[in-house]
């Protein structure tokens, strides 16, 4: 498991962390069981703070994303094929947000949108 | 449990005063200390450690009342590093060894030679052929060789290279591995203290201006370039301080009360601090 951190991505460090680790959950190169690295660990392996760290994985168990076992630390969750399809409509929410945006500001209707969209499937 | 706590304290010297001080640092953690020259923080650091006395609040470290009799016991688990370290001349780093072995009961020759090693001190060298960096790395290496809970460290990384800076921080870093070790660390290097730091206190004019958790600082507060008309625009709670030029203004602003659509650069902790010191003049 390896986790980068960019200082001047402008996106908080806790977010980088959650981000990425809940994206190797849902690609599946972290399988339900699989422990993830003590905070402290992780915390000064990444040299950031623990208290940030804390927050990400927090964040993680609130999603469901993975479960903390008093004194044994934290392991992936049995993520099901509803959490992880919600996520994906999620992201692809976010991505026609964008497109919808940038559509409208320079005038694009949505049938000609719909039209790129289809052209596109058709190259693929 | 907190390793140090501090509250409402204040202390006079008649010039100078400590007003009002309430900090605290959770067990685990790294705390740094920032502020100009003669800011307070190494009357804070001294008042702490029961090296003056304190007028008016409350100080506690690793749990103890600083001014209680037991404190002297807790003394043995805090490891502390001055801005100048102190071993006289003629002694040498085994010297310093048999000499630390009587003063404190949990010391731990082992260690302390294998920060010897680590660090690339000589046994037989004297104190006195030493390098400023090779001292800082002496006292550190007696500091943390009598198996201290808390380490306090006044300036210890000043006058020192990049590359031992940052040795010295890693130390510190994995010293806090242990969950029940914790680090307090003045410096005027903010660099430094915002790369390892869990929490971040300002004194200025001996008054603390904040202490917070860094990465909050970081994720809070922002820079926006505008002009004096764009200023109109920007919500006035939003704007923590300004620094209006002839040709434009820069503004610190909270991100949490300003939306989107504002185009906030990332700032850091000099610049808050920069920022901060300005507004309270």
């Amino acid at each position: 498991m390896e986790i980068l951190i960019k200082n001047s991505s402008g996106q908080p460090i806790y977010e980088q962390i959650y981000t990425q680790i809940k994206d190797l959950i849902l690609n599946g190169a972290l399988a339900e069981g699989d422990a993830l690295p003590s905070i402290r660990g992780l915390a000064k392996d990444l040299r950031i703070s623990v208290i940030t760290t804390k927050r990400a994985y927090d964040e993680l168990e609130r999603e469901g994303f993975v479960n903390t076992v008093a004194g044994k630390g934290c392991f992936v969750a049995g993520t099901d094929r509803e959490l992880i399809r919600e996520e994906h409509l999620k992201k692809i929410e976010t991505h026609l947000q964008a497109i919808s945006q940038l559509a409208k500001s320079c005038g694009i209707t949505n049938e000609e949108l719909i039209e790129m969209f289809r052209i596109l499937e058709v190259e693929e | 449990m907190n390793a140090i706590e501090l509250k409402r304290v204040t202390k006079n010297y008649g010039a100078f005063s400590l007003k009002d001080i309430t900090l605290s640092l959770p067990s685990g953690c790294i705390l740094g200390l920032v502020g100009e020259n003669g800011a307070g923080k190494s009357t804070t650091i001294r008042l702490l450690l029961n090296a003056a006395a304190r007028d008016a609040g409350e100080i506690t470290v690793l749990g103890r009342d600083v001014r209680k009799k037991e404190f002297r016991r807790v003394k043995e688990q805090i490891g502390v590093v001055l801005d100048e370290a102190y071993y006289p001349d003629v002694l040498s780093a085994g010297n310093v060894n048999l000499i630390m072995k009587h003063i404190y009961r949990s010391w731990q020759e082992d260690i302390f030679y294998d920060y010897l090693k680590r660090f690339a001190l000589s046994e037989k060298k004297l104190f006195k052929e030493y390098s400023r960096g090779m001292k800082m790395k002496l006292a550190i290496a007696a500091a943390l060789s009598h198996q201290p809970k808390l380490l306090v460290l006044d300036e210890a990384t000043s006058g020192l290279d990049p590359v031992i800076r940052d040795e010295i921080l890693e130390i510190f870093n994995d010293f806090t591995r242990d969950e029940d070790h914790s680090v307090l660390l003045s410096s005027h290097i903010i660099s430094d203290l915002e790369k390892i730091s869990d929490y971040i206190a300002y004194l200025h004019q001996g008054k603390l201006v904040f202490c917070e958790e860094k990465d909050r600082l970081l994720e809070e507060y922002g820079i926006l370039h505008t002009t004096s008309a764009g200023l109109s625009d920007v919500p006035k709670d939003a704007i923590e301080a300004k620094r209006q030029g002839r040709y434009s203004t820069e503004v610190l602003v909270r991100r949490s009360r300003l939306s989107g659509a504002f185009d906030v650069e990332p700032a850091n902790l000099e610049d808050i601090m920069l920022f901060m010191a300005k507004k309270g003049e």
